[in-house]
């Protein structure tokens, strides 16, 4: 079947690679920062064309296979591009584009030190996406994570202080126990009692393997992928808002969290399978972890007077969303929680693209300090706005395309508290949402803590969170694609 | 030339070349650096050669020397681990001896050819163990290696002498003990050939004779003290902490996994699993010993506050690996412990080097020296970084396989206690390591919290000659991670022993 794919068979590869083949290019061109940015931009655009190489292949119903080589005696490091891989990787090479323009006016405008290792690390980490989205089994998966987790680093930690210290640590901490601690045995664990490592929808196990070792397996990768966010996980990432702002929109609203998200769908898909999880009833455990934390991290939310804090612990509610979706098992729940990874993603892109251009504008973190701040920068509050109707779910955003098939999947398993959990979470979202789009535009004269005269961030600033929230818009009419994807991850015809 | 002669020359190349250096080294230093270089590179290209002719086929190549016939005479038979462990040490000491020249200049100011022969002599030493059929033969050569490294110990920093000698102390009691073990098996066989005490110890009359168990309790405790298995380590630390740089480097990787290649080939090759699990039942207790090990080495290294002291502490943990995982008795766990032979050798080489160029540019040694390292020295650096995260066990480098065979042999043997102490040595390898990549990282603080930026700092790497090594070896844990499955499926697959 290889021979017969309209693209050359290690484009998968490439388009992990190409990005990590950017560093020495970056880093031996530090002294020439235009020099520099062609490199990201270069190595960005081929990732994407790469990426898109494939898409055709893709929508037709087919998958791809690319083997790189056998590392142990029945484990290869294997590349394969499904539906469900195609859509993240679609979705975290696109964004990278948006970001890096972003970063530029960011790191430029606040005059950022060591802005070539910035660079360096911002690349090797979306090879290490890339890698994750087209894992083709667990091992490889696992491979990419660690390598994420690594590359991060530098970037959360980029300001170089006593804070940074702190969040990093408090990052690595918890990525590295939770991955080396639970994940690692778990799969070690899988390999030996399934004999294979291979992602298939069917799962992996037998049918007389044990509940009890099911269910052990099952809660150690739920947790082991602490890049998810799931609670009591979670404070690794509000602690990682030290870092930069572009870092925290591409990273932690995209490709870190995202990447946890999308390893704990692939193990309950590809490992255990939708129909072992609902024979096993291992389904409710997934709903009760993924929705203790999406209501709890929502409450949190409410009460984080500093604005990145917020979208963070919003990020952890939405995480937990997509795996409860998928915790569903019934179609429709699987399918909405995969394309919620790209609707939310565009929508907190754009939230966190703000936060930052108001943060480059004026310096100001704290909510209570933005009371008519849409007077001074309308641009950016109105993509805020869009951004959070998005999250939120309302129309005519994308996201409620993605949170009606959750509901609707809901329904299918007639699983009544989760429906709960999702209409009162929503109403949460926007209680925590509007009020700051609403204090933006709506205050009398004397309370407004800004004078009425235009005056935004630097354009290169502006921009990206404008086209992200345009297409957070787009995506409510033209949801097809990413659509497709998701339907296609699943086996619909 | 036949591949059994080529595997000759493995070992008696540097013997000869000790010989030849401390006459012709004494002319100039480049001479005896350049002869060192030489002479050891020879040695690994006949010790590559031997490993390609024995890959991948269970074949074992015999040489007599002499020509005389076992039992009197002495016979080398190599086959797939000893090819394997001979590469690694031919390799590494290359590898130290071109790293060697500017450490040495600095720490050893004079008398360099007396160090080098020396050095060979601790080489050709490692290598007859590892080379010899002969159980009687391997005690001396362990006397001729364990002599050497004595020798180059002691000419190390402050109290060098006085830890050396602690080390002069516990070696030579654990070599009696062997030597004692050894004695028990010849009144009893009356050989010293390592095949044909096999042939005997399997007979039903000497399974369970008393003075062979006594023997094999003899040979495990004096293979034990030599490898600092926990709780038997307290000599490793001091030795080589003091130790100069080079000979830390070759001494660290080296020493301690001969011992645990000793274990291996008594345990399987003289004695049988049969024996190891039937007849003396320590699996649970050893592996026990060996978590403990792993735990008592992890929380040692967190305690200290100077980067060498806390590498030895790293040593103690990785030989609880080893010899845990040979102690499972299952094809993983001894597969994990003899890839991680070759793994640990390369880890513990390819950090010893990159902290030595460290101590030989700030001429520091506490955990302050990493101050900066990554704007100074950014290749060795680098280097570092590759060698703590195969500490740590990220993949793909080599320390994440044989971490992935060690816990498979624990879980498939129920040793969950094992399990858990090499999960939780991983993490504390994660603190260890980055708490002084923060350091590197970080700098100091000032009274705001702020750090100094070091955009501006010179560059001030290491000479070439120990950059290259180093980036070699950083190289080889990637490359060897990337290769486990054809290094496990051509060599690993044929040492394990029958019954398994």
């Amino acid at each position: 079947m290889t021979e017969t794919v309209p693209f050359i068979a290690a484009t998968p590869a490439l388009a992990v690679a190409v990005s990590l083949a950017a560093v020495p290019f970056i880093a031996l061109s530090g002294r020439w920062p235009n020099l520099r940015e062609v490199w990201t931009f270069l190595a960005a655009g081929i990732k994407l064309l790469l990426v898109m190489s494939m898409a055709g292949w893709i929508l037709a119903g087919n998958t791809h296979t690319y083997d790189l080589c056998q590392v142990l005696p029945g484990i290869t490091l294997r590349f394969k591009v499904d539906g469900f891989g195609m859509l993240f990787a679609m979705v975290a090479s696109s964004l990278w584009i948006v970001t890096s323009i972003y970063s530029i006016g960011y790191m430029r405008g606040l005059n950022e030190h060591a802005q070539t290792r910035y660079f360096c690390c911002f690349a090797t980490a979306l090879s290490a996406t890339l890698g994750v989205a087209f894992a083709g089994n667990l091992f490889t998966l696992y491979l990419f994570y660690e390598m994420l987790s690594l590359s991060t680093y530098p970037l959360v930690t980029h300001h170089q202080d006593k804070e940074a210290r702190t969040g990093g640590r408090k990052y690595l901490t918890y990525l590295l126990a939770t991955s080396i601690g639970l994940a690692l045995p778990a799969m070690i664990l899988t390999y030996i009692n399934a004999g294979t490592l291979e992602f298939s929808s069917a799962g992996v196990f037998n049918a007389d393997t044990s509940p009890v070792l099911l269910g052990v397996l099952l809660v150690m990768f739920l947790y082991g992928f602490a890049k998810a966010g799931i609670m009591p996980f979670h404070s690794w990432l509000p602690g990682a808002m030290v870092a930069p702002t572009p870092v925290s929109a591409l990273l932690h609203a995209v490709a870190v969290v995202k990447v946890g998200v999308f390893s704990i769908v692939r193990v309950l898909t590809g490992i255990f399978g939708i129909s072992l999880l609902f024979t096993q009833h291992l389904n409710v455990v997934v709903c009760v972890i993924a929705g203790f934390t999406v209501i709890v991290s929502s409450f949190i939310a409410l009460s984080q007077d500093n604005l990145k804090r917020r979208l963070a612990f919003s990020t952890i509610g939405q995480l937990s969303y997509i795996i409860l979706g998928v915790g569903l098992a019934s179609v429709m729940g699987v399918q909405g929680g995969m394309l919620h990874i790209a609707m939310h993603a565009f929508g907190k892109i754009t939230l966190f693209m703000c936060a930052g251009a108001i943060f480059v504008a004026t310096g100001k973190k704290y909510i209570s300090e933005m009371v008519g701040i849409g007077r001074r920068m309308p641009i950016t509050m109105i993509a805020f706005f869009l951004g959070s109707l998005s999250v939120i779910g309302l129309p005519p955003a994308g996201g409620l395309i993605s949170k009606l098939l959750m509901v609707r999947g809901a329904l299918q398993a007639e699983m009544w508290p989760v429906l709960v959990i999702y209409l009162v979470s929503s109403f949460l979202n926007a209680a925590y949402f509007l009020p700051i789009v609403y204090k933006a535009f709506f205050c009398s004269d004397e309370e407004a803590m800004f004078e009425k005269k235009v005056a935004e961030a630097p354009r290169l600033c502006v921009i990206p969170p404008a086209i992200t929230a345009i297409i957070s818009i787009g995506l409510f009419f033209y949801p097809h694609l990413f659509n497709r994807l998701a339907e296609l991850a699943i086996g619909l015809p | 030339m036949s591949p059994e002669q080529l595997s000759v020359l493995i070992i008696v190349v540097p013997l000869l070349g000790a010989f030849a250096i401390s006459i012709f080294g004494a002319l100039h230093r480049n001479i005896a650096y350049g002869l060192l270089v030489v002479i050891l590179g020879l040695s690994f290209a006949a010790a590559v050669g031997t490993l390609q002719h024995v890959f991948g086929s269970p074949i074992k190549l015999h040489y007599r020397m002499g020509d005389w016939p076992p039992p009197f005479g002495i016979e080398l038979v190599l086959d797939q681990l000893n090819s394997m462990v001979m590469v690694l040490i031919s390799g590494v000491s290359l590898l130290v001896a071109i790293y060697s020249k500017e450490s040495v200049r600095q720490e050893i100011p004079d008398r360099i050819h007396h160090y080098y022969t020396l050095f060979l002599l601790l080489v050709t030493g490692l290598l007859g163990i590892t080379a010899t059929g002969d159980a009687f033969n391997l005690y001396v050569l362990l006397e001729i290696s364990a002599l050497a490294s004595y020798a180059l110990l002691a000419r190390g920093r402050g109290f060098a002498y006085y830890a050396t000698f602690k080390y002069v102390m516990m070696g030579t009691i654990g070599a009696c003990l062997y030597l004692l073990g050894v004695g028990y098996l010849y009144i009893k066989t009356g050989t010293l050939n390592m095949a044909e005490l096999a042939t005997f110890l399997s007979l039903p009359e000497l399974l369970h004779s008393e003075s062979i168990r006594v023997g094999f309790i003899l040979i495990m405790v004096g293979v034990w003290i030599k490898m600092a298995f926990f709780p038997l380590h307290g000599w490793l630390p001091n030795a080589y902490t003091r130790a100069s740089t080079t000979t830390s480097c070759l001494v660290a990787p080296l020493m301690t996994k001969v011992s645990v290649y000793i274990m291996i080939r008594l345990m399987f090759g003289v004695f049988s699993v049969a024996y190891v699990v039937d007849v003396m039942g320590w699996n649970r207790p050893v592996v026990w010993l060996a978590s403990a090990a792993i735990i008592a080495g992890s929380i040692g290294a967190l305690a200290q506050d100077n980067i060498k002291r806390m590498l030895t502490y790293i040593i103690v943990a990785e030989v609880g690996y080893m010899v845990g995982g040979v102690w499972l008795v299952n094809a993983s766990g001894l597969s994990g412990a003899t890839y991680h032979i070759m793994a640990d050798g390369l880890m513990t080489a390819c950090l010893f080097m990159a902290i030595g160029a460290i101590i030989f540019k700030t001429g520091d040694s506490s955990l302050e020296a990493m101050r900066g390292v990554f704007r100074k020295m950014p290749v060795t650096a680098g280097v570092f970084l590759v060698g703590a995260f195969a500490m740590i066990g990220i993949p793909p480098t080599c320390g994440f396989f044989s971490k992935w065979y060690l816990i498979k042999g624990g879980i498939e043997a129920g040793q969950w206690i094992f399990v858990a102490a090499l999960l939780c040595s991983s993490l504390i390898n994660a603190v260890l390591f980055f708490r002084l990549i923060e350091i590197g990282y970080f700098g100091v603080f000032d009274a705001e919290g702020k750090a100094p930026h070091h955009d501006h700092v010179a560059v001030a790497e290491a000479p070439l000659t120990m950059l290259v090594p180093m980036v070699i070896t950083a190289g080889l844990l990637i490359a060897m991670g990337l290769y486990t499955s054809e290094i496990i499926s051509g060599l690993v697959q044929y040492t394990l022993p029958v019954g398994l």
